[in-house]
């Protein structure tokens, strides 16, 4: 029993229970484990969604995590830290990403978590492609989600 | 030789996954990012509007990066549209 950081990149979906599980498993000197994960949903500026495709630049992009998970723990005290996300084709509904994270208190927990998200959206390199009633289309990146990341400098 | 990667709508629209391209083009040395952005907007209309500035980001050897990166002979660079993952 140890804290322990995993990072995968993989194309199938994760068990939520197995994995909160493991980070629960991990310690018990952390009272804090914060988990998000991000679905498919089924529309997307007006236009109804039926799939997903996620591409991304392998080489890049276990790095980009690695030091994201770095960056975060060494701004707080943190446990365990997982991070999975999917690439490939997926459905309405399904979990594209986990981040998981273990803390002896919840408010560094909650931050590094969110923190985690933010840079991943806006630095690792995946993008997603949509397929919609009207055609397939590739999404656009939000200036909201570079002002999130911009907030944490 | 450089390695150049694209990837996402860049990849689809210029139809291209990777080039290999010498660091010396026709006397000229592409020594850093903004050199080989311009050689490749040379190609065509798709590839200027597509791989302008701010339009595609940068990583070489897979660390994102700005236009005044220098580039040295082997290096892999690639170019992609801002990222969209979580």
């Amino acid at each position: 029993m140890s804290h322990f950081t995993q990072i995968v990149v993989q194309t199938q979906d994760f068990d939520f229970a197995h994995e909160y599980q493991k980070l629960r498993d991990s310690n018990h000197s952390d009272g804090a484990l914060v988990t998000f994960v991000g679905l498919v949903r089924d529309t997307n500026l007006q236009q109804s969604v039926s799939s997903l495709y996620l591409e991304h630049y392998p080489a890049m992009t276990e790095k980009v995590l690695n030091n994201i998970v770095q960056t975060a723990k060494a701004k707080w005290q943190l446990g365990s830290v997982s991070v999975i996300h999917r690439v490939g084709q997926l459905k309405v509904s399904e979990q594209i990403v986990f981040v998981g994270v273990t803390s002896q208190h919840r408010q560094s927990a909650y931050h590094a978590n969110e923190f985690i998200m933010d840079y991943l959206k806006t630095q690792a390199p995946f993008w997603k492609k949509e397929t919609t009633t009207q055609g397939d289309n590739w999404i656009e990146a939000k200036t909201s989600d570079m002002q999130k990341f911009k907030d944490w400098s | 030789m450089l390695k150049v990667l694209f990837f996402g709508q860049l990849k689809e629209v210029i139809k291209t996954e990777c080039l290999n391209i010498e660091i010396i083009q026709n006397g000229k040395h592409l020594n850093t990012v903004a050199k080989l952005r311009s050689i490749l907007q040379a190609k065509d209309n798709t590839w200027e509007e597509y791989l302008a500035y701010g339009k595609a980001l940068v990583a070489v050897n897979q660390e994102m990066t700005s236009d005044d990166t220098v580039l040295c002979d082997a290096d892999e660079v690639a170019f992609f549209p801002p990222v969209t993952g979580g």
